[in-house]
C-alpha cells in the first residue's frame, strides 16, 4: 500500500513537473460550419504545442452557456494558469470568467465579449468592417443602382452588428434598395429554401449578400436551379475553403471574399502561450500581450485568395 | 344534413386551414401564389413531410423518435461517403442508397428493441440516440462537410419528372403507401390497437413488441429516404446543422395533423396536410418578409391556432 503511494506521488510530481503551464481552451460545440472550423484550429494549434514539455493543453466544447460554465468550473477545480474561452454567451459567462482572472489564472476572452473588463486579452475578429465591406463591394459593383437581397444568420448581436453595418455601407445610394432581409441561419438548407422563395417573389434580383459562405453555397444551388445563376453579384463571407478556392479558380459569381477567421482561437491559443512564458509580440515596444485585439477583415480576391485556402481544414 | 356537414368539418378541417393560409398569403403577396412557388413549398416540406409520415407510426403506437433530425444528419453523410467511395456509376449509387436503407432500417430497430425488450421509454432511447447521432456525424467529419464528389449520386436530388420536383413526388407517393398500410392492412390497424390500449391489444394476441418495433424501422426508413433525397440535392451535408429542427418539425406536423402524443390517434392523411401548414408557413414568413425576430412568434401563432381550429371542432 504504502509502495503504491509512494509510486503515486512520484508520478504526480513528475506529471506536474513536466507540464509546466495548464491551459484550459474552453469553445462552444460545432453548430455550424463557423464553429466547426473554430474546433478545428482550436484542435490545430494544440498540436503544434504536442512536443512542447512546458505546456499542457485541455480543450472542452460546450453546447449551451451553463455546460460551459460547469465545464469552466472544473477546469478552475483542476487548476489552469490560463483559460482561453470563446463565451457562447456574454452575460451568463461572464462572472465565471471574471472568477478566473480575479484567481489570477490568465484569461484570454476570445470573439464573444464577456459584460466586465475583468480579464487579460480580448480578441476579436472585426463584425462592422464585415457588414461594411461587403455592403460597399456590393453597391461600388452594382454602380449604386439595384435590388439586394440579405440572407442573415442566426438573430443574434453579432449578426445585428454586421446587417448595420452592411446598411451604413449602401446609405449613401439611394437607389440600392433591399428588398428583403430574412434569416438562414447560418445553414445551406435555410438559405436555399429562402433563396428559392425569394426567387419566385422577386423577378429581378441584382446582388445577394449572405452572412456567410456556408449560406452562400445554398444560394448558389437554388440560383442554378431555377436558371438563374448569371448576372447576379454574390458576396458571402468568412472564407469558407470551398468558396475560397471558387475565388481562387476564377469563378464567374464569386469575385469576393471577406475575412472572419476560425482561427483567431489558435491565435488566442498562441497568445495565451506567449503570455505565461513571458514573451512580447515581435515589433511591439510594450512588454506584455496587447489587451485588445481586433483582427481586421481582410479582402480575399483572386489575387491572393492561394493565401486564405486551407484545404485540410473542415471550413 | 347538419350531421353529414360536421362529419365533413371533422375530417377535411386541416384542409380548409391549409387553404385558408394560402388564399391570405396570396391576396397579401400575390407571388404567393404563382404555380412555381407551390411547387416549392411542396418541395421544401416533403424532407420533414417524408419524416413525419414515419414518426406518425410511432405515435400513433404510443411512441415518439426524437432521433429523427441527428438520424438524417448521420445517414445523409452515411450515403455521401459510401457513394463517394465505391465509385460513380449507376450501380455504386443503387448500391449506397440501398445501404443506406439498410443502415436506416436497423437503426430503427435497435430504437425498437431498446424501447420494447429494454424497457427504456422512447423519450430516452431516442434522446440518446439523437446525441449519439449528431456526435458520430461531428466525429467523423471533425465538424465540418461532407461533400459528395459522385455526379450520379448527386444528380437526382433536383430532377424534375413531368415538370414536377422528384423530392415532391417520392412525398406524395410515400403518403400513399404509406395510408394503405396504417389504414388497409391487419398490421395499421394493430398500431392503433397498441397505442390505444395496450393491455387490450395483448389479450387480443397481438404482439405488441413486434408491432411497435417495426414502427420504429418503418421511422428509420423514412429518415433514410428524406436523407438520400435532401444530401442528393444539397451534394454535401453539414456534420452541425443538416436536420437540427427536424424532429421537432416532424412532430409537429403529425400533431398539427391530429395526431395524439398519448398515441392512438391519428392519421396519414392529417400528417400530409399537417407538414404542408408548415411548409406554407415558413415560406409565408419569407415571401411577406415578417421581421427577422418575430418570426418565431408568427410560426408558434399559426401552429397553435391550427391545432386549436383542429380540436374545437370535436
Amino acid at each position: 500500500m504504502r509502495k503504491l503511494l509512494l509510486v503515486l506521488m512520484v508520478a504526480v510530481a513528475l506529471v506536474s513537473f513536466a507540464a509546466k503551464y495548464r491551459i484550459g481552451v474552453a469553445i462552444p460545440a460545432a453548430d455550424h460550419g463557423w464553429t466547426g472550423g473554430m474546433v478545428w484550429w482550436a484542435q490545430y494549434a494544440i498540436k503544434q504545442y504536442q512536443n512542447d514539455p512546458d505546456v499542457e493543453f485541455y480543450l472542452v466544447t460546450a453546447r449551451e452557456p451553463s455546460e460551459q460554465i460547469a465545464q469552466v468550473q472544473a477546469l478552475l477545480a483542476r487548476g489552469i494558469d490560463a483559460l482561453v474561452i470563446n463565451p457562447y454567451e456574454s452575460a451568463p459567462l461572464t462572472p465565471i470568467c471574471v472568477q478566473a482572472f480575479r484567481q489570477g489564472v490568465y484569461t484570454v476572452i476570445v470573439d464573444r465579449g464577456i459584460t466586465s473588463e475583468e480579464y487579460n486579452v480580448y480578441i476579436a475578429g472585426d463584425n462592422y468592417m464585415y457588414g461594411y465591406l461587403a455592403g460597399k463591394y456590393i453597391a461600388e459593383k452594382l454602380k449604386g443602382k439595384g435590388n439586394i437581397v440579405v440572407i442573415r444568420g442566426i438573430p443574434s448581436t453579432i449578426d445585428d452588428e454586421r446587417v448595420k453595418a452592411f446598411k451604413d455601407a449602401i446609405a449613401p445610394y439611394p437607389d440600392l434598395k433591399i428588398i428583403a432581409e430574412q434569416p438562414g441561419y447560418w445553414s445551406r438548407e435555410k438559405a436555399f429554401e429562402v433563396m428559392q422563395t425569394l426567387l419566385t417573389k422577386f423577378p429581378q434580383i441584382d446582388a445577394v449578400w449572405t452572412g456567410d459562405d456556408d449560406m452562400l453555397h445554398g444560394v448558389l444551388i437554388a440560383l442554378r436551379q431555377a436558371g438563374r445563376d448569371k448576372n447576379i453579384i454574390l458576396v458571402g463571407g468568412a472564407c469558407e475553403k470551398n468558396i475560397v478556392k471558387m475565388i481562387m479558380d476564377g469563378h464567374p459569381l464569386i469575385e469576393v471574399d471577406f475575412t472572419y477567421p476560425p482561427n483567431m482561437i489558435a491565435t488566442a491559443i498562441n497568445l495565451a502561450v506567449m503570455a505565461l512564458k513571458g514573451e512580447s509580440l515581435n515589433g511591439f515596444y510594450q512588454k506584455g500581450i496587447p489587451r485588445k485585439i481586433i483582427l481586421s477583415t481582410e479582402t480575399v480576391t483572386r489575387q491572393n485568395a492561394k493565401d486564405y485556402y486551407f484545404p485540410d481544414s473542415v471550413f | 344534413m347538419c350531421i353529414k356537414l360536421k362529419a365533413f368539418l371533422t375530417r377535411y378541417m386541416i384542409v380548409l386551414v391549409l387553404i385558408g393560409l394560402m388564399i391570405f398569403s396570396g391576396i397579401v403577396t400575390p407571388a404567393f401564389l404563382k404555380p412555381r412557388n407551390i411547387l416549392n413549398i411542396f418541395w421544401q416540406t416533403s424532407y420533414v413531410g417524408i419524416i413525419a409520415i414515419g414518426i406518425t407510426f410511432v405515435m400513433i403506437a404510443g411512441g415518439i423518435d426524437l432521433s429523427v433530425g441527428s438520424m438524417l444528419a448521420l445517414l445523409g453523410a452515411f450515403a455521401i461517403t459510401t457513394s463517394n467511395r465505391i465509385g460513380d456509376s449507376a450501380g455504386a449509387t443503387v448500391l449506397s442508397i440501398l445501404l443506406t436503407y439498410g443502415l436506416g432500417a436497423l437503426l430503427g430497430l435497435g430504437m425498437g428493441l431498446l424501447t420494447t425488450k429494454g424497457k427504456i421509454p422512447a423519450f430516452i432511447t431516442t434522446l440518446g440516440g439523437m446525441a449519439i447521432y449528431r456526435s458520430l456525424v461531428l466525429n467523423f467529419a471533425n465538424g465540418g462537410v461532407y461533400m459528395s464528389f459522385s455526379r450520379t449520386f448527386s444528380s437526382f436530388g433536383m430532377k424534375f419528372i413531368a415538370g414536377l420536383p422528384l423530392p415532391m413526388i417520392v412525398f406524395i407517393a410515400y403518403a400513399v403507401l404509406a395510408y394503405i398500410v396504417l389504414d388497409k392492412t391487419k398490421f395499421g390497424r394493430y398500431v392503433y390497437a397498441v397505442g390505444a390500449n395496450e393491455t387490450a391489444a395483448v389479450y387480443s394476441a397481438i404482439k405488441v413488441d413486434v408491432v411497435r418495433t417495426i414502427t420504429y424501422v418503418i421511422s428509420g426508413v423514412s429518415v433514410a429516404t428524406s436523407a438520400i433525397l435532401l444530401s442528393s440535392m444539397m451534394a454535401s451535408v453539414s456534420s452541425s446543422s443538416t436536420g437540427s429542427g427536424f424532429e421537432l418539425d416532424a412532430i409537429a406536423a403529425a400533431v398539427i395533423g391530429g395526431t395524439s402524443l398519448s398515441g392512438g390517434k391519428g392519421t396519414i392523411f392529417g400528417t400530409f396536410f399537417g407538414a404542408l401548414i408548415l411548409g406554407v408557413v415558413n415560406n409565408m414568413l419569407v415571401m411577406l418578409n415578417v421581421a427577422v425576430y418575430l418570426q418565431g412568434m408568427v410560426k408558434g401563432l399559426i401552429i397553435i391556432a391550427a391545432v386549436l381550429l383542429q380540436s374545437l371542432r370535436r
